[in-house]
């Protein structure tokens, strides 16, 4: 069974439909691309997973069989968001802690780490990242490309086994894209199971397993990486593709 | 010391300042001082010389000014004015805690805090409408009535407790309104990484809309410090009725420009304060590229 489990998933924001029946289910180690245009309820689908916008119809299951069911009205979000890291397009720092401090709030008060295991925990993954003299600085004295690599720390500090990227590059200088870009990929390569919703169709294609289109509220699409670009079978897929060709 | 070759490097980072623009600069700086010395000497000259050569000057000064009186009044009005330190303490330390808590029921979510959320919404809207006199007569004046048993009738604690009633509804909203300064995507990036709600609150939101708050808050425990002089209505001797007290035994009113000038004293490091806190603010703002 599938590690993370959409199924028929509704959600509408004042009477406006968002997503109407989204279905979609990744393996463990999975890479998975969300692509669509503006608006199309990407980032909606990745806040309904983390429970942080509640699902109007439909279940989201974590961990297989025997896991969370988010949607389940008795179900501890607490827990499921231990298990799963989301890291915003706008970084959303908290400006008032240090770079550690940032890092090590959830480890100390979710998990009840000491501080000297949150903080060595928090300083390997610095250097992990190349941001170890980072450590004691402010959020905004960072480039905004050390902030997002810093944001995604923050979320693999709860040692997720699922991370949701919410177009972790669209808020950065061109030329600060490949350093997160470089974090994405290493984290695929280590094994992370990731959803990461993304404008960057070169990057999907290098780092995805499979590709998932979202058009009018539902999955139109959804195929391996180098087929979802290559042979394109819906005409809705196709009209994207040339769309954000013609683009770049 | 930098060594020849590396010069060239950083030679880019000066920025180069015309000679004749700079000592341009210094001269004009040099006059602007001066210009503004000799208009605020000119100035308070013509206030002092057109006050003082008014028919009633040497009256107002025998009866307002009059050094002899200030120096008799001092011991007395400077021991009533502790009492007004003391109440003001105790009400700020009250006022800081319970507003909090009246801002944060405010800002309750779900149906089941309604009850709270209209008790404090009411609570808020009463106490910021009525003006703080009425609520120290109200209550000074008004409990004691009800000869409750067990309930102290002392005007002081009684004022006191007014103060911090009325007070209460305004440092309220300050905190209202820092806290809701504070953009959703922070509580939504806390909650995220698995923070409870009141985690969120507490360790996210609250810092920092304190932080931003601090000017406003100093100017409400500024007009606090004055109001303090309120209690005097209910008879307990702080620095106005004391003042009162000595004016009306010597037909001299001295006493009451040395407790203003207490006031005055107390209140301008807080002012002083507030003005440069909310000047760093604002340039660390402009300086971060914030509105
Ligand atoms: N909290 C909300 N309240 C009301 N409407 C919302 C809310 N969140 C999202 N929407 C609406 O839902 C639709 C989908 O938004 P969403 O952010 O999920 O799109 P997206 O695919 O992530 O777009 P983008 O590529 O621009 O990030 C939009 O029309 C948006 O206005
Ligand atoms: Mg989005």
């Amino acid at each position: 069974m599938s590690y993370l489990t959409v199924h028929d998933v509704h959600k509408a924001f004042e009477g406006v439909p968002v997503l109407r029946g989204v279905s979609l289910a990744v393996d463990l180690h999975e890479a998975v691309a969300l692509v669509g245009a503006s608006g199309s309820g990407k980032s909606t689908l990745l806040r309904c997973i983390d429970g942080l916008v509640g699902v109007d119809a439909g279940t989201i299951r974590i961990g297989g069989a025997d896991g969370l069911d988010v949607t389940a009205h008795d179900i501890d979000l607490d827990e499921v968001r231990q298990q799963v890291g989301l890291v915003f397009q706008q970084y959303n720092l908290f400006p008032h802690m240090s770079v550690l401090q940032n890092i090590t709030l959830a480890p100390r008060k979710v998990l009840g780490l000491s501080r000297a295991m949150a903080e060595g925990r928090a300083r390997d993954l610095l250097a992990r990242f190349g941001l170890a003299d980072k450590a004691d600085d402010y959020p905004d004295r960072l480039s905004g490309g050390q902030q997002q690599r810093v944001a995604i720390v923050r979320a693999l500090a709860l040692q997720p086994q699922l991370m949701l990227l919410d177009e972790v590059t669209s808020a950065l200088d061109p030329q600060l894209v490949g350093e997160v870009l470089d974090v994405i990929k290493e984290l695929k390569e280590s094994g992370m199971t990731i959803v990461m919703a993304t404008h960057e169709m070169t990057f999907a294609r290098e780092v995805a397993d499979r590709v998932c289109f979202l058009s009018g509220g539902v999955v139109v699409e959804e195929a391996e990486a180098h087929r979802f670009f290559d042979e394109p079978q819906d005409p809705r897929t196709r009209e994207f593709l040339a769309r954000v060709r013609a683009w770049a | 010391m930098t060594t020849p070759a590396e010069a060239p490097l950083e030679a880019p980072d000066i920025p180069y300042v015309d000679p004749e623009r700079f000592l341009g600069q210094r001269r004009r700086g040099r006059r602007n001082a001066w210009v503004a010395s000799v208009s605020t000497v000119v100035v308070f000259a013509v206030l002092v010389v057109g006050i003082t050569s008014t028919p009633g000057w040497s009256q107002v000064q025998e009866t307002f000014f009059n050094w002899d009186a200030a120096v008799a009044t001092w011991p007395v009005v400077i021991r009533a004015f502790v009492l007004n330190i003391k109440i003001f303490l105790v009400a700020e330390f009250f006022i800081l805690i319970l507003a909090l808590l009246v801002a944060l029921a405010r800002g309750l979510q779900g149906p089941v805090f309604l009850p709270v959320r209209i008790l404090a919404t009411v609570y808020v809207d009463f106490f910021r409408g009525v003006p703080t006199i009425l609520v120290i007569l109200l209550l000074g004046f008004g409990v004691p009535a009800l000869h409750l048993s067990g309930v102290t009738n002392s005007p002081l604690v009684w004022g006191t407790v007014a103060l911090i009633v009325s007070y209460t509804a305004y440092v309220a909203e300050v905190y209202r309104a820092g806290i809701e300064s504070v953009h959703p995507s922070q509580r939504a990036a806390a909650r995220s990484l698995g923070l409870s709600s009141l985690q969120a609150t507490r360790y996210v939101v609250l810092p920092q809309a304190i932080r931003r708050v601090i000017p406003p808050l100093l100017n409400d425990f500024i007009a606090l410090q004055k109001e303090t002089a309120l209690v005097s209505l209910l008879g307990p001797v702080e620095v106005l009725r004391a003042a009162q007290i000595d004016a009306a035994s010597n037909f001299n009113y001295t006493p009451y420009v040395v407790a203003a000038l207490l006031f005055v004293a107390i209140t301008l490091p807080l002012t002083r304060l507030t003005d440069w806190l909310q000047r760093r603010a604002t340039s660390r703002r402009s300086a971060a590229g914030m509105p």
